[in-house]
Formats: structure tokens, C-alpha cells, sequence
């Protein structure tokens, strides 16, 4: 049976097994791979995408449960890159790698939708749940004081 | 960088720069990097004796064509860099591409911290080079002496307002003959315009906003996705299996029986693919999968019984890789003070963010391969191999690396998907899930180091016993006769930069077992562990600061060579010692820290570059927290300052990882972590702040990507023996160690 949600603006319908992740239905059934796996058990971040405008781990949620929700992925975060925690993540030359920054991006951005100007506590709490491996931690730290501040270049 | 790439045939020096065709653009041919550069039996030698290629067109594009993979160090940054500062181009113009895999050469490597300590000059002389011939199609053309003439910014420049554009010059520049490489000048790094500073890195934009496309994200229409059931003990095999619930799952196409590869330089676990039209398809049909397997030879190893090993090889007595002076004469004489510990290093895994995932499209005439890969020669020439095509047919497309660490230097993960490919007819990505990631992988090695140290009235070490065991890289993937432990094991232990005149190293290896190779820094992280620790040791039994130990123990200028051949420049104790004194100076080392916190220090020499490290702890509860790292480094010229400091802090993370947080431990045959629950790694909260400093020595480049890993662990436990007086022999460092 069809389940039908927002991706990115437009509507789409899958006709997948319910219980197959976001994350899988994103890669594998619309291409959209700008949203990473990496552990598949919540544990790194790197899925992380916006549903209904709240960070959300898509490795462990299942399809059925986005039905008539607006999922936003790292690929529609902005039209252009030019999100402002995209900015700041150029600005502070942040990525190594690059693989887990999409999901630190998108926690990022909702963390400063809810708090604009948070606290070094508040960037551990928000993101204490992803992992990067190549240890770009305290760029990230910088560059989302750098978006809180409105600074992009 | 040695170790298991495909030895044959003969070595070849490195070649100068052949003009490849003229017309529209001027192009130049080059090898990059002669320590990597081996050629094949004469008889499979193709015509193309290149690595790397530089295209000027007729549009003014710049265009540089390399057989090196970005996996976030920044090579598609520093190696145009170079090239513009001598073609006198603006670094923006410089674009790179990825070089097609080529059967003849197996040059594409990148790992060993080599790209920009090989590749500066033979870029510098092809920039320099190109330039000199634009300057003399110039001159030919105003009738002008070329002594004259200057360049700017991608054009040459002559009295009184002359100006060409190399665009316009390209074409009778690439009749000319070209300048030998040896003998071209290079610029005075003194006028360095590009060199030595931070531009953005190329590509950063496309990591933030989801077009970087790894290995994991290749699409290709038609194809299908795959999870591999690999032996859970290593060495073991499918007993007997029952494909029907598997294929049951929806989406599952087939299960497909691989057969294992061990051959030289060639490792996969063979096992069952389950092929499916999704990877979450792919992944239920596994977890339906009815299989047993068969433990194998290795079923009865573990931690234990490897240790148990280890203890018996070092009382046996190892090889002796080092003897100077009379050890055993002055450590036994009457009234020695003696010191003695025993260290213990466990497996890691590398873990890279992007599980390893290969995409394979076997065809009647060829293979192609999409991986995200460090050397795309050896998927190649294994494919070729196992597949039977010849390696020409083979064609490795490098995607940008989510993390490679060293795991993705091996082949197995692209061979895997080839034979899977060629099973389905069709083209198949093989996923390794984070399980498969963590369980199968080749891990740094296991090792057991016993050392005794005797001090002399001064306090200052006399003698030094290192007698180690371990399971070996080269054991695991060279032949037996090939098979050469002072280029894998004893590196950083066996070339200590300190003067101690009774000096004794003993190396003993495990017999061909668990899979292990290369991880970030490879032995250099086990061994400046242990080295630096003991160091400290002798420094707390003498009553001595350690940072005044070792620069005593440093005080006379001296070259250390490795006993191995071709492992670069000997250790200049003058470079050493000043990154030691520099990194002191910036952490404040002769002032009292912050209150409730401790520091400890230690440096290391590794491929080519020395590393200093001052770190600042505190412990709580029997739980360290590392709030300051201040590192110095002299990595010779320092081509991108911002991506140096970007490296060390990621090989800070890297080895605190090590240090605080994870190990892979080994139970009948298999390991028993699986994911990051119980293989963790550093947070964010528990990042310090880390402040790089360059020493200056005026060296041309040496290594970066690996030499600010091996002093962190070390300098921690140092400074959590300053903090609580318990010294820190095993890692990762567990609570109960502190309580």
C-alpha cells in the first residue's frame, strides 16, 4: 500500500514495506542520499532529517510513521547552500570527510530554530548524539556560534 | 608506504615530464611519487609511464589530473596550490580531476601521510616547467629574450605593457621542447604567493549540502543492493545454509554463495550475499538467512589466549632488531636501579563514518567499480585476477571516502561487490553494515611490550630493554619470505631519539592470525604509547621532570637512522627537541595549571614529521576529562596551514578515541563489539580545546595526516599520573584503573 508524505516540498508516494526505515525509503527509493547511514541504531547521527520541522533520526523510523508528514532532507535545507549554518559550516571550513555533516547540519539548524542563541551546554546536549570521526568537533562548535551570530563569510 | 600493495617486477626512478600532445593545450605527463611507483614485468608494461597530468588549454583552463583520493584531508586542495605557485596561476583556476585507474602503475596510493611530502617538488618542477615554456613561446613570438619576460597571474608579461595569456600561448608552447625537471628553476619559497595559505578548501561545499558523492551513494540504473553473512570467526566457513525464509523477504532477488579469497595481498572472508532491490530489503534477508558456520582454525583465539602467546614469545626471546652497548650488563650489574612494566595495546578498528560499501557492474568485456578507495590498483588487479579479465578491463571509479583510516586502502570490500555482480548479472552495491564494518575489518594490531630501563647516578636512563609481541601486519599479508617487521612493527620503538647508550629492542610476532593492518599512524600509535609512558616512568622514578628528562636526554644534536630501508629521512634530534620546547612554551609547562587540573606531555617522529603534545587533565570520580591539547608540529614547509591544524586535531580526536573510549576485543575467534554502543567513540562534550603551533624549520613538507596521533595517548596517561599517581599501562583507560 502506498504511504504518501512531503519530501522537500513535494509529495511523494512509496510503495514499500511499512516497517523499512525513512532512511532506506530517502536513499534507495527517491535518491536522495544526501542523508547518511551509519550505524542504523540511532547511535551516530548521520540520518538525521527534519520531520514536521523537529530533528529526527531516520535509520529507526519506520516509513509508516511520516504518512501526511513534511520530511525535510540536508538536500532541501536551502535551495542553494545558503542556509545559514550551511554558511557558517564553509566559513569555519568545518568538514573533513564531510559523511556525518549532514546530519550535524540538520540538528544544527533545528537547534537554532528552537534556541537562536544556544550555549556550549545547549551545542552538547543538541549534538552529543552524533559522531564524527575525523574529530571536526570544535569547528562544529565554532561554526554553530558563527550561525547563531548571523555570521556566514 | 609499504605493506601489502602488489610487489613486482622492477623499480623504476621516477620520470621527467613528456609532453603528450600539442594543439589546443599544452599537456605534461609526470609521476608524483617515486616511492610508490613500481613498474610490472616488461612484458605487461602498457605505453603510458604516467601518473598525473597537467592540461593548460586554450581557454585558459588549468586543469591537474591525479590518481589521489580525497577523503577529507585535503589533497584536491594542496596539490593545485602547489602546482599554481609555480605555473604563477591563480589558485582558483586549478581544477583537479581523478585520474583513471591505470593497470601499469601502481600509483594512485594515498595513505602514509605522503601526498604533499611526495608530490611537492615533481609538482613544483611541472609547474615551473610549463611556466618556462609559456615565457619562451612568448618570447618567440614579441622577438623578445625570455630573460626579460616575467609571469602574472596566468599570463606572461613583457616591457612596456606586453601581456599574453597562457590560453593564447598554449599552442606554440607545446612545440617547444620541454625544460628537464632537474634543472628548471623553482621559486625562492621566500615569494610564495599560494603556498602557505589557507584558501577554502575545494571540497567543503559540496559536504554541506548533500551532493558529495561517496561510494555509498553511486547510482547506477539497473542495480541492485546487497549485504554480505560473513564467518563471524575469522578463517570460518558456511557449514550448511537455508536460502528459502531469505528469499521470502520481499524485495530479495537471490542469495549468492561467495567463495573466500586468500591469496598474496588478497583477503576476503567469502560467506553468503543476499541480493535484493533495496539494502533494507537486503538487510531483512539476511537477518532471515538460516545459516551455520563452520568456527574454522581460529575459533579457539582470543584476547586471552593471544596474550598467553605474546607472554611465552618474550620470555623466549624475540628477534634482536637493535643492540647497542651491553643491556643485560648493565641492567644485571650490582645495584642497578632498575625499572620495569609491562604495557598491552589492544586491536581498534577504523570505524570511518561511511561503512565500507563497494558498487560492482560485471559485463562480458570488463568490469566497473565505483568505491570510495585509497589505492583503486589493488581492487583493480584483484578483480582482475580473481575474476579472469586482465586488468585494462578493469575500471575503479574513486568516489570521495567517507574516512578511510587505512581500512580503505584494502580491496576486499570491491572485490566482494564483483563477485557479487557477476552472480546477479547486474549491477550490485555491496553494503557492509556498521556491523559488518566493526567485525570485519583489519585491525591495528594487538601487542604485549615488556621493558626495563636501568638509571644511571644522574638519574638519566643507562640502559633500555624493549622486548615486544605482537600480531604482525607483514606476517598477515606478505609471503613468508618476504615478510619484514622493522618496516611494520617496531617503527618509533627501535629509533628512539633520546641518547641512551645501552639500548635493546626484541621483537617477537604472532603466527599469521587475526586480520590486521594499517590504522591511522599504524605502529607509530602503539609505540610512542609505550615508549613516552615509560619515559615518563623512568622521569617520576628519578625524580626528574619530564619534560627536563628528555631534553637531556636530547641535548646533543644527532641523526637517528630506522634501521629499515626507504622510511624516509633520519630523525633529526634538533627538530624534535624543538617541538617539545615550543609546545611547552605554548601550554605554559613552567607555570602551575589551572586549579584541579594536571598536565602531561610527550612527542614522537612519524613519517618524516615530529609532534609534540601538552595536554591538561582532570579526574573526577575515576573518570579523566582532557580539557586543553596544545600540539606543535614541524611538518617542514607548511603548504595549508588551516588544513595542518585541521589534521592534527582530527589525529588528536582519533588517538583520544583510543585512549579513553574503545577497543575490539577477540572471543572464540570472533570480535565481540558490534556498533557504536559498545565500541565508542569521542563526543562532542568531550572534545578539548586543541591550539596547533608550527615549529619552522625550513624542511620541505613532511607527512600530516598520521603525526599529531601517537603523542595524545601518552601525554593523557602522563598527565592522569601527575593527577592521581596511577600509572596507565593498557588502554583504553578504564574506570577501574583509576579507582
Amino acid at each position: 500500500m502506498a504511504i504518501r508524505f512531503t519530501v522537500n516540498g513535494a509529495s511523494r508516494s512509496v510503495d514499500v514495506d511499512p516497517e523499512t526505515p525513512l532512511l532506506w525509503v530517502l536513499r534507495d527509493t527517491l535518491s536522495l542520499t544526501g542523508t547518511k547511514y551509519g550505524c542504523g541504531m540511532a547511535q551516530c547521527g548521520a540520518c538525521t532529517v527534519h520531520l514536521d520541522g523537529e530533528a529526527t533520526r531516520s535509520c529507526v523510523l519506520p516509513v509508516s510513521a511520516v504518512e501526511g508528514k513534511k520530511v525535510t532532507t540536508i538536500e532541501g535545507l536551502s535551495p542553494d547552500g545558503s542556509h545559514p549554518v550551511q554558511q557558517a559550516w564553509i566559513a569555519e571550513q568545518v568538514p573533513q570527510c564531510g559523511y556525518c555533516q549532514p546530519g550535524m547540519i540538520m540538528t544544527t539548524a533545528d537547534l537554532l530554530a528552537r534556541k537562536p542563541k544556544p550555549t556550549d551546554a545547549d551545542i552538547d546536549s543538541a549534538l552529543g548524539g552524533h559522531i564524527c570521526r575525523c574529530g571536526t568537533y570544535q569547528r562544529i562548535r565554532r561554526a554553530v556560534h558563527r550561525a547563531a551570530s548571523g555570521g556566514g563569510r | 608506504m609499504n605493506g601489502p600493495l602488489p610487489r613486482r617486477g622492477f623499480r623504476v626512478s621516477r620520470r621527467g615530464f613528456v609532453k603528450l600532445s600539442a594543439g589546443t593545450a599544452l599537456v605534461l605527463g609526470l609521476r608524483l611519487d617515486d616511492a610508490l611507483a613500481q613498474a610490472p614485468p616488461p612484458e605487461k608494461a602498457t605505453p603510458n609511464p604516467f601518473d598525473a597530468w597537467v592540461r593548460i588549454g586554450a581557454d585558459e583552463s588549468v586543469t591537474l589530473i591525479l590518481g589521489k583520493s580525497e577523503m577529507g584531508q585535503g589533497v584536491y586542495t594542496a596539490l593545485p596550490m602547489i602546482l599554481a605557485e609555480e605555473l604563477d596561476v591563480e589558485f582558483s583556476r586549478v581544477k583537479v580531476e581523478q585520474a583513471p585507474t591505470n593497470a601499469a602503475w601502481y600509483n594512485h596510493g594515498t595513505g602514509g601521510s605522503s601526498s604533499v611530502r611526495t608530490s611537492y617538488t615533481p609538482l613544483r618542477q611541472a609547474g615551473a616547467a610549463a611556466r618556462a615554456m609559456l615565457v619562451r613561446a612568448a618570447a618567440e613570438r614579441w622577438t623578445l629574450d625570455a630573460a626579460t619576460l616575467t609571469t602574472q597571474s596566468g599570463a606572461v608579461v613583457g616591457p612596456a605593457g606586453k601581456r599574453l595569456s597562457y590560453g593564447a600561448l598554449v599552442g606554440s608552447a607545446a612545440k617547444l621542447p620541454v625544460p628537464d625537471h632537474k634543472t628548471v628553476p623553482l621559486k625562492d619559497p621566500a615569494s610564495f604567493r599560494v603556498i602557505g595559505r589557507s584558501v577554502p578548501r575545494v571540497d567543503v561545499p559540496a559536504k554541506t549540502n548533500g551532493s558529495g558523492r561517496f561510494g555509498i551513494d553511486v547510482r547506477v540504473p539497473g542495480m541492485l543492493f546487497a549485504v554480505v553473512a560473513r564467518p563471524p570467526a575469522y578463517g570460518g566457513s558456511v557449514r550448511k545454509y537455508d536460502a528459502g525464509a531469505a528469499k521470502a523477504v520481499k524485495g530479495v532477488r537471490q542469495v549468492v554463495e561467495l567463495p573466500k579469497v586468500d591469496t598474496e595481498g588478497a583477503f576476503t572472508r567469502g560467506g553468503l550475499a543476499v541480493v535484493a532491490d533495496s539494502s533494507y530489503a537486503a538487510i531483512r534477508g539476511r537477518e532471515a538467512l538460516q545459516v551455520e558456520w563452520e568456527g574454522g582454525p581460529n575459533a579457539g583465539v582470543s584476547n586471552d589466549s593471544l596474550r598467553h602467546d605474546f607472554e611465552a614469545m618474550i620470555a623466549k626471546g624475540g628477534a634482536v632488531v637493535r643492540s647497542d652497548g651491553d643491556v643485560a650488563g648493565v641492567l644485571g650489574a650490582a645495584g642497578a636501579r632498575v625499572a620495569e612494566a609491562v604495557y598491552e595495546l589492544p586491536f581498534q578498528a577504523h570505524a570511518p563514518m561511511e561503512p565500507l560499501n563497494a558498487t560492482a557492474h560485471v559485463k562480458a568485456d570488463g568490469v566497473e567499480v565505483w568505491m570510495g578507495c585509497q589505492g583503486p590498483q589493488w581492487p583493480q588487479g584483484l578483480i582482475a585476477g580473481v575474476l579472469g579479465f586482465k586488468p585494462e578491463q578493469v575500471v575503479v571509479h574513486t568516489t570521495l571516502l567517507g574516512g578511510g583510516f587505512g581500512r580503505r586502502y584494502a580491496a576486499d570490500f570491491g572485490l566482494e561487490a564483483a563477485q557479487v555482480s557477476k552472480a546477479a548479472g547486474a549491477p550490485v552495491q555491496v553494503l557492509w553494515t556498521r556491523e559488518d564494518d566493526m567485525q570485519h575489518c583489519f585491525y591495528r594490531p594487538f601487542s604485549l611490550h615488556h621493558l626495563s630501563a636501568a638509571l644511571g647516578e644522574d638519574g638519566l636512563p643507562v640502559a633500555w630493554h624493549h622486548k615486544m609481541a605482537s600480531t604482525s601486519i607483514s606476517t598477515f599479508w606478505d609471503p613468508p619470505e618476504r615478510v619484514k617487521h622493522e618496516e611494520s612493527e617496531i617503527q618509533g620503538a627501535v629509533n628512539l631519539p633520546y641518547a641512551i647508550p645501552n639500548l635493546r629492542m626484541e621483537y617477537s610476532h604472532a603466527a599469521r592470525g587475526f586480520p590486521v593492518m594499517w590504522w591511522r599512524s599504524v605502529e607509530h600509535s602503539v609505540n610512542a604509547f609505550v615508549v613516552e609512558s615509560f619515559l615518563d616512568e623512568l622521569a617520576a622514578a628519578a625524580r626528574l621532570d619530564p619534560l627536563a628528562l628528555r631534553l637531556k636526554l636530547l641535548a646533543e644534536p644527532r641523526q637517528v637512522k630506522h634501521p629499515a630501508e626507504g622510511e624516509g629521512a633520519p630523525l633529526d634530534t634538533r627538530r624534535f627537541k624543538a617541538v617539545l620546547e615550543l609546545a611547552a612554551e605554548k601550554a605554559g609547562w613552567d607555570t602551575p595549571p589551572p586549579p584541579g587540573r594536571f598536565r602531561g606531555l610527550a612527542a614522537h617522529y612519524s613519517f618524516e614529521s615530529y609532534a609534540a603534545e601538552v595536554v591538561e587533565v582532570s579526574v573526577s570520580q575515576g573518570k579523566p576529562r582532557v580539557h586543553r591539547v596544545v600540539c606543535a608540529v614541524d611538518c617542514g614547509q607548511v603548504v595549508h596551514p588551516d588544513n595542518v591544524a585541521a589534521q592534527m586535531e582530527g589525529c588528536i580526536v582519533y588517538g583520544l578515541t583510543g585512549a579513553l573510549k574503545s577497543a575490539i576485543t577477540v572471543k572464540d575467534g570472533r570480535v565481540e563489539q558490534s556498533n557504536f554502543h559498545d565500541y565508542e567513540m569521542l563526543r562532542i562534550h568531550e572534545m578539548p580545546a586543541v591550539e596547533v603551533f608550527f615549529a619552522k624549520s625550513g624542511a620541505p613538507p613532511t607527512g600530516v595526516g598520521e603525526p599529531g596521533l601517537p603523542p595524545i595517548a601518552p601525554a593523557v596517561a602522563n598527565a592522569i599520573f601527575a593527577a592521581t599517581g596511577k600509572r596507565l599501562r593498557r588502554l583504553p583507560i578504564r574506570e577501574s584503573d583509576l579507582a
